[in-house]
């Protein structure tokens, strides 16, 4: 069911009804089998720009691609973005993603000055920290569980150029990780590393860790870039032991190698994937899932190292493995994933039991560690590790679910609702 | 499709006077242009199905633009045949919204146009009104008659400095075709926009958007009758 207007009133039929943006979740939180999806990407118009104050208000279904497409030219930038901008800002409103800057500027979330949500009832509530703050603490977040976001109005960032000072460093382990991630954290408005999750024993963590600020400089005229695409869904993917082997070893050799600052452009150092549309065909047919959890700040040492230990030892070797460390700032919702710590990304090919059982272990792993799994990349995490990690936050937060909307996710880590 | 046009003369900082039936509707596009970069002439509502306001309508419009490059009408109507066989109304409104009122609309726009003596009319009509088949005959009629009536007014306007340009879109993925389920041969409607806006510009009089409905059409219109009835098109 798509929603042209954000005037219009999208309920019709029993529902459940969930809103839908560009559907880049990895896992099952922007789905809802059997019930509604209200898809808000038509949603796609700006509202307002005050220069001035550095404020943009746009409906829900704009794209952070969008977004930065418009204010970049005139000297401002988002102040967070994921690793990908072909999200809508409901979305990341919706997630309270957060990217290679949390350290400094938290999450998206913080970044909102308000929303306007509209209810199943066909209430339409403005919402911030200082009206109606419950609801926009359970919205910011909130897994598109308290109705449909339709528009926002989102604090820009002024920069002079969307470029990026980057550097890249070898690192050895993952002891070298921390204090490595110690050091450019102060110095770095960004900072993001790859790990090479094939390497053992003393190489554990052996990795590259980019680090960036952004370029003080007029920036050049935008290039248009042409995209490559996957065109069809790769029968056998090319995704195996060897290869992954091969690349890592490749990768990290080229870092080694070559280090130095370079100043590059937004794309390539914010959103590598976004080059190539499509590249989750490259997982073939079964697909792929998501591993991402947050560790506490004393546990993440020793829970890295059993996460990274556990995914070598099951040899099922991921393409991407991306790890940060967090900063103090407070996430402004109730079930923000960010919080003070590090967290570890991880993909793997589906297949089938192995990958099930590899995720068993991983999730056991972030339980006893004090973890927590991020619900927008889950799709197998156990009800009960869900409500658990969650316990303090869940009964502000039911409370202001709108209650004809739910998800596959919300089903899943709610058995019997 | 109109709104996809208005983002692209917004982006290259044109300026612009929006005219719809809706007010909220229109209050929200022009607000989009004002951000993406255009200067707003005028936001004018106004239910071009009455035709005795398209004089004051265009009266407005050329004093608050100065001299028009452009005027585009791109008002449409979709209903399924059976509800307007159901409901006569709704057939009158299919009928007129997108034939009578956008041919006198579009012959008044002339005529002020060759009054300045300089100027494009892009009136938006259908590939629907190249066959008229029996799962659209009322849209597909007044489509038709739209149509014709653009073939027309362009041979009565030579000579007069302007041009009159018809664009036919296919299937596009607008709010106006929401309900219907999504195939190859949809496009976006930033993708017609440019195809207006190029024709706008210069080429040929009559376009199809995307291009390849052109020999899409050629066949369909090729087609014999009996086997337009026997497909049940």
């Amino acid at each position: 069911m798509p929603l042209h207007w954000r005037t219009d009133a999208p309920f019709a039929g029993a529902g459940p009804f969930l809103p839908h943006g560009l559907g880049r979740s990895y896992g099952d939180e922007c789905l809802n089998d059997g019930g509604v999806l209200i898809r808000t990407r038509s949603l796609d118009r700006f509202i307002a720009l005050d220069e001035d104050r550095a404020l943009l208000t746009c409906e829900a279904g704009v794209t952070l691609s969008e977004i930065l497409k418009l204010v970049e030219p005139l000297g401002f930038g988002l102040p967070v973005v994921p690793g990908t901008k072909l999200v809508t800002v409901g979305g990341a409103i919706a997630n309270d993603v957060h990217g290679k800057n949390h350290h400094r500027a938290g999450t998206f979330g913080a970044h909102v000055e308000e929303l306007e949500l509209l209810r199943s009832t066909g209430e339409r509530i403005v919402c911030s920290r200082a009206s109606h703050a419950p609801l926009f603490a359970a919205t910011v977040g909130g897994l598109g569980l308290t109705g449909v976001i339709v528009s926002a109005t989102i604090r820009l960032r002024r920069q002079p150029s969307p470029r990026v000072d980057a550097e890249t460093l070898a690192i050895r382990d993952l002891r070298e990780f921390f204090d490595l991630s110690l050091e450019s954290d102060a110095r770095f408005e960004y900072t993001v590393a790859w790990i090479d999750c094939l390497a053992r024993g003393r190489h554990l963590g052996r990795g590259i860790l980019h680090r960036g600020n952004p370029a003080q400089e007029i920036p050049p005229p935008p290039r248009s870039s042409r995209r490559l695409a996957v065109p069809f869904e790769l029968p056998v993917s090319p995704l195996n032991g060897f290869t992954v082997r091969a690349f890592n070893a490749a990768y990290y050799l080229r870092h080694r190698l070559s280090g130095g600052t370079r100043r590059v452009p937004r794309d390539p150092f914010f959103f590598p994937l976004d080059g190539v549309d499509r590249w989750n065909r490259i997982y073939g047919r079964a697909g792929f899932f998501q591993f991402q959890c947050q560790l506490p700040p004393g546990a993440a040492e020793p829970g890295l190292r059993e996460i990274l230990s556990t995914v070598a030892a099951a040899g099922e070797g991921s393409f991407l493995a991306v790890l940060k460390n967090f900063g103090e700032a407070t996430s402004p919702g109730l079930l923000s994933f960010p919080r003070e710590g590090s967290t570890v990304a991880l993909d793997f090919p589906n297949r089938g039991s192995r990958t099930l059982r590899l995720f068993e272990r991983l999730h056991a792993a972030v339980r006893e560690h004090g973890g927590r799994i991020y619900p927008a990349k889950d799709a197998l995490m156990p009800a009960d590790q869900f409500q658990t990690q969650h316990r303090r936050e869940l009964p502000a937060f039911r409370a202001q679910l709108d209650p004809a909307f739910s998800s596959s996710l919300w089903r899943r880590v709610n058995p019997g609702e | 499709m109109a709104q996809a046009v208005v983002r692209r003369v917004a982006s290259a900082g044109g300026e612009v006077m929006l005219v719809a039936r809706d007010p909220e509707k229109l209050r929200h596009v022009g607000d989009d242009a004002r951000v993406r970069g255009a200067k707003i002439a005028d936001l004018l509502q106004a239910d071009l199905d009455l035709v005795g306001g398209h004089a004051a309508l265009l009266d407005r419009a050329f004093a608050a633009l100065g001299t028009v490059d452009v005027v585009l009408i791109a008002q449409g109507v979709l209903a399924a045949p059976e509800d307007c066989e159901r409901d006569p109304a709704l057939a009158e409104r299919v009928l007129v919204t997108n034939m009578v009122g956008a041919a006198l609309l579009a012959q008044a726009a002339a005529l002020r146009l060759a009054a300045q003596g300089s100027g494009t009319l892009v009136g938006i009509s259908s590939v629907a009104g190249d066959r008229v088949r029996g799962s659209n005959y009322q849209y597909g009629a007044a489509k038709a008659g739209f149509s014709a009536f653009l073939e027309g007014l362009r041979c009565r306007m030579s000579g007069r400095g302007i041009r009159v340009v018809t664009v036919k879109p296919g299937f596009v993925d607008s709010p106006m075709t929401a309900h219907l389920a999504k195939g190859p041969l949809w496009a976006s409607p930033d993708a017609v926009a440019g195809v207006i806006l190029r024709a706008a510009e210069r080429g040929r009089d009559v376009v199809y958007a995307p291009g390849y409905w052109r020999l899409i059409m050629l066949a369909v219109r090729a087609l014999p009758r009996w086997l337009l009835i026997k497909l049940r098109l």
